[in-house]
């Protein structure tokens, strides 16, 4: 029976960065309608920002700190919010009405440039690093249980900003925008919104996100490198899927339920070798039998 | 244009036996990538049926590729030593066929539920399903897990390489300028018109997916017995993008700009191989440009307009 909860602890922590990850892609299906498969990679620009300032803030913060990592985290996510609004600007904004395959090709090209520049000996090098201990690490055993502080982190970080992310969507003027740019773009532009504004501000918010997820990641997982972002940004889109594309909520019940499926999964003798499998299995069945994710409302096709 | 057709494929096939004659006398090293470039065109070839006259977007050709490289790595390996010496050019084609068959199935079976979807999910499906293939051969024990299958023949020449891409040309053109074959591109250009002239889209596309499998099979059977060595890493999701680049590099649906593509994207990282950190830089560079300036590929000129999706 502990295995069970410690299983469902390690999962709820994965989980929650699948959610994190997940709620930027499902933000910017919910504006431009296609899948940014660069994403997965401003989450490995995340914890590798988290590498490089945590010396920095170190000089005037005493090190493994709670107040310094978190202002690690918010320099990495601001640093990343930049990096997904450029990626727009440049990449995605030229092909604003193009046809929706031309800009899913344009994403991958993206994705695959910030990979091998990363991997490039001049920019991170292909080999994995050790990322630095922001926080005291400590653990706690609760019965049989063994809960580290990282993991607790995880939780508290990813509540936080989810609960700070619904402020935003639901209660700010820029947030209003964004979803009446996402009900019917044509009529929030006969609204006097500024979609460019928005969409821009929407990938900012969804990378930000991301680069919070890649530092918590980091934090869980100690080692980084520059393809970290290919497989999870995979899972996490599948998460999105699951919850339902363009919801919220969606985005982040679908991230808890994949890291809690794959963990338990990678429990079993039998299936761990699968591990990687499972997210797309989940995936196909979603899609088979209920093509509008979890939470998402079923569209009706018109002519 | 069906006879001029047939007349040309039997000039190929000809041609690249004769080639394949005198192969002894070139340099192995630019042997190895002609037959590289056959292979690729068989790729390109295929994956354009479904990608470019059809309209459909696949990321997971790499995932049928497998399936067909293991399934003939494996018929030949099990039955080389007990079939006579004589008997090994129809193991080859029996090996090759039993692989592209197979990765028809296998396209049949990731078809049907998923082709209801449109756009980026049925790319994303299809990746994933690209993926669970490969899963699937890294942790399958029979077929060397994730060291891989070694000690393939050498069994794939000029010849066999060269006549199935030319077999590839003639079967996907000849289909698609076919009564039949205006099916896919009325798909292609609108799905709901095409329904309601009679046309069934799922039916059309199910078959797209698998012809373009089959072939896509057989160029993994071709690629085995030419690397001799297979490994589960070689089949991931860059394996598909490569694909999936020269079918946009020649233009969606243009089977002779696709052809050119491929030999081009063969060549481009041999050309670059004194660069090679930056060289997948520049490949990266190349599609977003390009997405950018000319998305209907290099060399399509007049005519259609980029397709939409």
């Amino acid at each position: 029976m502990t295995e069970v909860f410690q299983q469902l602890i390690n999962g709820l922590a994965l989980g929650a960065i699948y959610g994190l990850i997940a709620l930027g892609y499902t933000m910017v299906y919910g504006v431009l309608r296609f899948i940014n498969f660069a994403h997965g990679d401003v989450f490995m620009l995340g914890a590798f920002a988290g590498y490089y300032f945590a010396p920095l803030v170190n000089r005037f913060l005493p090190a493994q700190s709670y107040f310094g990592g978190a202002l690690v985290l918010v320099l990495a996510m601001v640093v990343c919010a930049l990096i997904g609004m450029l990626i727009e600007f440049l990449a995605y904004r030229p092909l604003r009405n193009r046809p929706k395959l031309t800009v899913l090709i344009t994403a991958i090209g993206v994705s695959l440039f910030i990979e091998y520049t990363c991997q490039h000996a001049a920019v991170f090098g292909a080999a994995p690093r050790k990322f630095p201990d922001l926080i005291p690490a400590t653990t706690w055993h609760i019965g049989g249980l063994v809960i580290a502080s990282s993991q607790v982190i995880v939780l508290v970080t990813t509540l936080i900003l989810l609960i700070a992310l619904r402020f935003i969507v639901q209660k700010t003027k820029v947030g209003t925008a964004m979803r009446a740019v996402s009900f019917n773009e044509q009529a929030a532009v006969l609204m006097g919104v500024n979609i460019n504004r928005i969409i821009s501000f929407t990938f900012g918010l969804g990378s930000a996100l991301a680069a919070a997820g890649g530092i918590l990641y980091a934090m869980n997982y100690s080692s980084i490198e520059p393809l970290m972002g290919v497989q999870t940004g995979l899972k996490a889109f599948v998460a999105a899927v699951v919850g339902g594309i363009g919801n919220l909520p969606g985005a982040a019940l679908g991230g808890l339920i994949l890291g809690i499926v794959e963990t338990f999964a990678g429990g079993i003798p039998g299936l761990s070798n699968y591990r990687d499998g499972i997210a797309f299995a989940i995936l196909i069945l979603i899609l088979l039998f209920r093509p509008s994710g979890l939470l998402g409302k079923p569209q009706v096709e018109k002519v | 244009m069906n006879s001029g057709a047939k007349r040309w494929l039997l000039v190929a096939v000809a041609a690249a036996m004769a080639v394949s004659y005198f192969s002894a006398q070139f340099n192995r090293y630019y042997l190895g990538i002609a037959i590289d470039i056959g292979i690729n065109i068989i790729l390109a070839v295929s994956l354009n049926l479904i990608n470019g006259h059809t309209g459909q977007f696949s990321l997971g050709h790499a995932g049928f590729m497998a399936v067909g490289g293991y399934t003939a790595a494996k018929f030949t390996l099990e039955l080389q030593t007990i079939s006579p010496p004589w008997a090994q050019p129809l193991l080859f084609l029996v090996a090759l066929l039993l692989g592209g068959l197979l990765a028809a199935v296998a396209g049949l079976a990731v078809g049907v539920p998923t082709l209801r979807l449109r756009g980026d999910y049925l790319a994303i499906v299809t990746l994933g399903f690209g993926e669970i293939i490969r899963v699937f051969f890294q942790t399958t024990e029979a077929f060397g897990a994730a060291t891989g299958l070694t000690g393939i023949p050498h069994w794939t020449t000029f010849a066999w390489a060269w006549s199935f891409a030319a077999l590839t040309v003639f079967v996907v053109g000849c289909l698609v300028s076919s009564t039949y074959g205006r099916g896919f591109i009325a798909v292609h250009d609108d799905e709901v018109a095409a329904g309601a002239m009679g046309i069934n889209p799922v039916r059309y596309k199910v078959t797209a997916f698998v012809i373009g499998a089959f072939f896509a099979g057989i160029a993994g059977g071709l690629y085995a017995h030419h690397k001799q060595f297979l490994s589960p890493g070689g089949f991931d999701f860059m394996k598909s993008i490569d694909i999936v680049v020269m079918v946009i590099l020649g233009g969606m649906g243009r089977t002779a700009g696709v052809i050119v593509a491929a030999v081009l994207l063969t060549l481009l990282p041999e050309v670059l191989r004194g660069f090679a950190d930056s060289r997948m830089i520049i490949y990266s560079l190349l599609i977003i440009v390009l997405m950018i300036a000319r998305p209907q590929g290099l060399f399509t000129f007049g005519r259609k307009a980029a397709g939409k999706a």
